[in-house]
């Protein structure tokens, strides 16, 4: 299965840990991620008001590329859109629905975007890889583990953009599983907490870290309470606040205890057994000594 | 004798402009207080969303003056919960954008020192300053 996929900018900087070991499974299971041509910059954030109508234009731009790979032959028929980064699964699937359901404003955005070759049809799906893994069937998962995660607890900690708002959440807004099935499919166990979808702060972090490092010590906490080794993530700002934020609530608190964040992809490396060159530790803040132990 | 609220030209001004901007049908709010009571920021905040929802309503435009529209940082929460489908994240980015379109930033280049721009993921800055300049 090939299928054109987006990375966003964080992922091509301080998450080559989230990038790499992800490509990597992703094609242990059969899906090859084509990484779009030209992509830009989805804008991190949506715009929530009526009258933002130019703010959509960079993410929608990047869907015009989907349609060329299709147009070319890069890929065959395939009108969907892999991420992995959250926040761009989010902000780029807030925009697209907007375009389909308001063919006026997708008119407006490609009057705008006269020079290009191409036309936005309406016709892109923005899915996260998740829901393509979760479609494969967890057998398929289960099949290609080498190293069962026997005995590691594992809070599956979704943040806010993989879920909401509801018409482009991956799962259930208040009650999401598919975090809880890759773990068990991998042999660990989920851990039961009651932070997987409360916000860690987001870009709060820039000019207000306090808010990020009150919000972040109590997710940390209470993964720690109920039995967690390690959080997994799928979001690089989530990822920033939990885990390099640690430092952080350390210079405040000496007594407290670290716990690593890893995004799943770099969890499902290890069970796959990729080559431990391409997990990319060394960028994750708090070592995950549990993990590391795993593989050598 | 029944009583009624009127509001002043100003204030049916106010209240027009952050429904047009949000979409919202902010008079539609029950004052449930789902969405204080759900918020992950309400620690930090000086006035709660359900209390933000009523002055707009009420067209108090010095709500403008509250901290509250810039701690919300989107996260949905009260936009799932709320029973009468009202999406408050909406409503507080449309109060940002009436202060950012005045050309008044919240958010300043010089406040992040050169240690913290190092460490700091593109993704946050990006998004940061998205929200917080107009």
């Amino acid at each position: 299965m090939k299928i054109p996929y987006f990375p966003g900018c964080t992922l091509k900087t301080t998450a080559t840990n989230f990038e790499i070991p992800a490509i990597e499974v992703a094609n242990k299971l059969g899906i090859e991620m084509v990484e779009l041509d030209r992509w830009n910059c989805c804008g991190v954030v949506s715009y929530l008001v009526s009258d933002d109508l130019m703010k959509h234009m960079a993410p929608v731009r990047n869907f015009l590329r989907v349609q060329e790979m299709n147009t070319t032959g890069v890929v065959e028929n395939e009108n969907r859109l892999v991420t992995l980064c959250s926040m761009c699964y989010n902000t780029l699937s807030l925009s697209n629905k907007r375009m389909q359901k308001n063919p006026d404003d997708l008119q407006k955005i490609n009057d705008f975007m006269h020079r290009e070759e191409t036309k936005y049809d309406g016709s892109v799906e923005v899915v996260h890889l998740l829901p393509i893994i979760r479609e494969l069937g967890w057998e398929t998962v289960t099949k290609q583990v080498k190293k069962p995660l026997k005995d590691l607890k594992v809070a599956p900690y979704y943040g806010c953009m993989l879920l909401r708002p509801k018409d482009v959440g991956i799962d259930d807004a208040e009650d999401p599983k598919i975090l809880q099935e890759l773990i068990g499919a991998l042999g660990a166990e989920a851990v039961e907490w009651d932070s997987g979808s409360r916000c860690c702060g987001s870009y709060h972090t820039v000019n207000n870290k306090d808010i990020v490092i009150n919000l972040s010590k109590g997710i940390i906490e209470d993964a720690r309470k109920n039995g967690a080794d390690v959080i997994i993530t799928s979001c690089p700002l989530c990822a920033f606040n939990l885990d390099n934020r640690q430092q952080d609530i350390l210079e405040k608190d000496p007594e407290f205890e670290t716990m690593p964040i890893v995004y799943f992809s770099q969890l499902m490396g290890v069970a796959f057994d990729i080559e431990k060159e391409k997990l990319g530790w060394e960028s994750n803040y708090v070592a995950p000594d549990i993990l590391i132990k795993l593989i050598t | 004798m029944a009583k009624m609220i009127k509001l002043d030209d100003k204030g049916v001004e106010f209240l027009e402009k952050i429904i047009e901007l949000s979409g919202e049908t902010i008079t539609l709010c029950d004052q449930c207080g789902t969405c204080s009571g759900g918020c992950p920021f309400i620690i930090e905040m000086d006035v709660n969303p359900s209390q933000i929802m009523r002055q707009v309503m009420l067209g108090q435009k010095d709500i403008m003056n509250s901290k509250t529209m810039w701690i919300c940082a989107s996260c949905f929460t009260c936009t799932v919960r709320c029973p009468r489908d009202l999406d408050v994240s909406k409503v507080s980015e449309a109060l940002r954008q009436v202060k950012l379109r005045e050309a008044i930033d919240f958010i300043d280049i010089e406040q992040i020192s050169k240690e913290e721009a190092k460490k700091l993921p593109s993704i946050a800055i990006v998004g940061a300053f998205r929200k917080f300049t107009g």
